[in-house]
């Protein structure tokens, strides 16, 4: 009992150093937010946050400025950097809070990959994990207030499922040949109508990066229109500015859960589209 | 209230594409309550199933998130 309290004792070291960093980025980017000129509370600008701006100074965004979007995604791999590093040097068998956090993570994605796309996807693990674990910080980091939600953005989004796309074509026909194209001829159909099936399904792969990248964009970059938009209704009613904050706390739950989903959403069809080009055939 | 009929389009255009968030909206739900009312036949199948509903939910959320786009897009890109 006793040693097994100064164990948890000497491993919290490392969450308790997480937990800091995580406050002071809160409290820095409380002081970031409130820095920027305040307009008129009547006035509800919900596509404003999403504005790309220098994070330091102002001045024009050029090739190497630092920007709110390239600071907090630095801030999301810092995060993960931290959560997997610091939270497994340890490497004790009773582990930490942060240890048993790094090891949840790990397991959950693996088992993902592993019951999605099959036990022979596992060498493309690693790249799954760091696309899952990136989303999820960058989504959650985009919760602090003040901050900025660097997965909102098309561009960032669009780099990712892009980089899925290409993987998993170049995958697909290195291990399938020009089998892969069999993906496209679905044989359990009528063979009349297999042409025009094959169009449809060159159409939806094609349409896969832009689907694929979209989704996260759009219901982060929705998530949090909605919630700047019930936060002007709180500045525009005053007093009865009481029942909005109400909307925006319960807005904010929803947000978190989303941010979770649309994490895990991104891997899990990045595992589904592995799972095409490991097996194409239907 | 200023502003010319073009605007006027754009706004009315906006609105009618947000219509297809709600039948995404239709769609999720279809997909959330098939899958709760097999859950509730076969409870100990579910749990193997849950990535499917997942898959099948973010399609359905793909096609009104493509409505909400070409909103925004009618109301700050045009």
């Amino acid at each position: 009992m006793a040693t097994e309290s100064t164990n948890t004792e000497t491993k919290s070291g490392g969450s308790r150093m997480i937990a800091f960093v995580l406050i002071g980025l809160a409290v820095l980017a409380f002081i970031a937010g409130y820095l920027d000129d305040y307009e008129g509370s009547l006035s509800i600008h919900p596509m404003d946050q999403f504005e790309v701006a220098p994070f330091f100074g102002g001045g024009e965004v050029g090739l190497f400025t630092i920007t709110n979007v390239t600071f907090w995604m630095a801030m999301a791999v810092l995060a993960v950097i931290l959560l997997m590093v610091v939270g497994t040097r340890g490497r004790a068998v009773v582990p930490s809070r942060s240890q048993s956090m790094a090891e949840l993570a790990y397991s959950f994605v693996r088992s993902m990959v592993e019951d999605v796309a099959g036990k022979d996807a596992l060498p493309y693990f690693p790249y799954i994990f760091t696309l899952f674990l990136y989303i999820l910080f960058a989504n959650f980091l985009g919760l602090i207030p003040g901050s900025f939600t660097t997965t909102s953005h098309i561009a960032v989004t669009a780099v990712m499922a892009f980089a899925v796309f290409f993987t998993v074509t170049i995958v697909g026909f290195v291990k399938n040949g020009a089998g892969f194209l069999s993906l496209f001829w679905v044989t359990s159909a009528p063979l009349a109508i297999r042409p025009v099936l094959a169009i449809i399904e060159f159409i939806s792969y094609m349409v896969r990066p832009i689907s694929h990248s979209l989704r996260l964009a759009g219901s982060m970059m929705a998530g949090h229109a909605v919630l700047k938009v019930f936060a002007g209704f709180v500045g525009a009613l005053g007093l009865a500015g009481v029942a909005p904050i109400v909307g925006v706390v319960a807005i904010y739950a929803l947000e978190f859960l989303v941010s979770g989903i649309q994490a895990y959403v991104f891997t899990i069809l990045t595992c589904v589209y592995l799972k095409d080009a490991l097996h194409p055939h239907h | 209230m200023e502003g010319d009929i073009a605007n006027m389009g754009q706004f009315i255009g906006a609105g009618l594409a947000a219509i297809g968030t709600g039948a995404a909206a239709i769609g999720v739900g279809h997909v959330a309550g098939n899958f709760l009312a097999g859950a509730l036949r076969n409870p100990s199948a579910a749990a193997g199933q849950t990535a499917t509903l997942f898959i099948g939910i973010a399609f359905a959320e793909a096609l009104g998130l493509f409505a909400f786009l070409v909103a925004i897009l009618l109301l700050f890109a045009v």
